[in-house]
């Protein structure tokens, strides 16, 4: 690297710390508590639904296909209500990493795009924000499986 | 050779063109803003009766024409061209209120700088002798941008506090060589300036450093200094940006603390309306120059005026592929007759 390219790198990281004093910091505390909250509330919301489908006699296979579908359903009825986002706005992870946040990545999404039709729009596009998840989830899961296949061979 | 330059990158006009009238058309959260009066329109619904935002965009800047030119008693027909520019892929919301228009027609991508832009080239049109008249206008989209560069608007996450919040409006200036109004008299068209902010949700940081140089080239080119100004306004710096082009600009020896405000902070109150580090977008310094200042420099509150629009020139690909920010600013000095 010629001086002048060096110059100016050293010019760009001075400024790119100068910049980072600048910014504000989000109040960890209180998004954390926020988190916590609502993350719990989503959870005992499932245990409730999970300990009423139980109390009706499903088996236990059925009950775990049962809680998720209803606790999607929910998730995506609010997405589509315009609520989900404002309570993503206060509790961030909170919502997003239950199951409904992952129903929310998807409605949005395929709400967003609807204008550009059903083909390039909804089906393109609903899997925008979810796709990573997918590919990255299911290929460890992958990974994970060969993994325990050979320690208990 | 060149007989109207002056310095490096300023131009100075023989026969300054005058803004004769301007409009300005915005949504329903910058109608709830401290700067509510002074637009002309304020829209009850953000689609503008359209069936996408992208046509609601289309349409502000439309009426935005229609409306400065009727204020300006001219006919559409009037307009020898129209300078125009707007956020989204391809220009779509001005190529298609072009497509209605049908004004004489360049399209422009500055990003949110595009207002000085379109008011610097429509000037220099105007005071070359090829146009008598010239519309300049540019438009922005909350909903529209934040589906191209950021996420579905019913995504559950947090926005970053150093973020800004683009501006739903657009805004359009008349320009002509008849003998009335506040008038340009100088531009400084700056230069692409990156520092190698990467960060989409800081773009004020990003921006301030091309800010900072064309002012400061402006100041060595004219001679003029902050104290020749009673308000020198930037376009969308927001909070964190503004802090800094102080400082930038203090470092290189000139002041511009009294007379020095931000677009994007004059168009919301960011404490009360939720919008972090201040507003955004090529409709930011559109309405705001079109509303609030235009209208204060027909009242002679302000009689000379440094209006530096600042542009991110960012696209998604650009920040997917790991890129920094490169940026943008044009200064164009407005003065009332009298002074």
């Amino acid at each position: 690297m010629d001086n002048k390219k060096l110059k100016n790198l050293k010019k760009q990281q001075e400024y790119t710390s100068y910049v980072n004093q600048k910014i504000p910091k989000p109040n960890y505390l209180k998004n954390c508590i926020w988190a916590f909250v609502v993350g719990g509330l989503i959870c005992v919301l499932g245990q409730y639904i999970n300990n009423f489908l139980e109390d009706k006699g499903l088996s236990k296979n059925e009950i775990a296909t049962a809680t998720p579908v209803i606790l999607i359903f929910l998730g995506s009825f609010f997405t589509g209500l315009g609520v989900y986002d404002k309570l993503g706005k206060l509790a961030g992870a909170g919502s997003i990493v239950p199951i409904t946040g992952y129903a929310n990545s998807i409605v949005s999404p395929a709400m967003e795009f609807k204008r550009e039709g059903y083909i390039f729009g909804v089906g393109a596009k609903m899997f925008i924000l979810a796709g990573p998840v997918l590919v990255y989830g299911i290929g460890s899961s992958v990974v994970i499986g060969l993994i325990y296949y050979f320690l208990v061979l | 050779m060149a007989t109207k330059r002056m310095g490096k990158q300023t131009v100075k006009f023989e026969k300054p063109p005058s803004i004769i009238g301007t409009s300005s058309v915005v949504g329903l959260k910058e109608g709830e803003g401290p700067l509510r009066e002074y637009f002309d329109t304020i829209l009850t619904d953000d689609l503008y009766g359209e069936k996408s935002w992208e046509l609601a965009e289309s349409k502000m800047l439309r009426e935005a024409v229609k409306t400065a030119v009727q204020k300006s008693d001219f006919n559409i027909t009037d307009m020898n061209y129209m300078f125009s520019g707007d956020l989204l892929n391809q220009l779509m919301s001005t190529s298609f209120a072009a497509r209605d228009l049908k004004i004489p027609f360049f399209g422009l991508y500055g990003a949110c700088s595009t207002m000085a832009e379109a008011l610097s080239l429509g000037a220099m049109s105007i005071d070359g002798g090829y146009a008598d008249n010239v519309v300049a206008v540019t438009s922005s989209h909350f909903c529209s941008a934040e589906r191209q560069y950021r996420f579905p608007l019913e995504l559950g996450n947090q926005r970053a506090l150093s973020a800004q919040w683009t501006v739903t409006g657009a805004g359009a200036a008349i320009l002509s060589n008849i003998n009335t109004g506040p008038k340009i008299t100088h531009i400084t068209t700056g230069k692409v300036i990156d520092l190698g902010i990467k960060d989409v949700n800081n773009m004020g940081a990003a921006m301030a450093p091309a800010a900072m140089d064309t002012i400061v080239t402006h100041f060595q080119d004219t001679g003029f200094s902050a104290d020749s100004y009673d308000l020198i306004v930037t376009g969308d710096l927001g909070a964190i940006g503004k802090e800094i082009l102080e400082e930038l600009v203090l470092d290189k020896g000139y002041n511009l603390n009294n007379v020095y405000n931000d677009c994007g902070l004059l168009i919301f109150d960011n404490n009360v309306q939720d919008t972090h580090a201040g507003g955004s977008g090529c409709g930011c310094s559109a309405t705001v120059f079109c509303g609030y200042i235009y209208k204060k420099l027909m009242e002679k509150t302000y009689n000379k005026v440094l209006l530096v629009s600042t542009g991110a020139l960012l696209s998604t690909t650009s920040a997917q592929q790991g890129q920094s920010i490169p940026s943008i600013a044009h200064a164009i000095t407005i003065i009332n007759d009298t002074v």
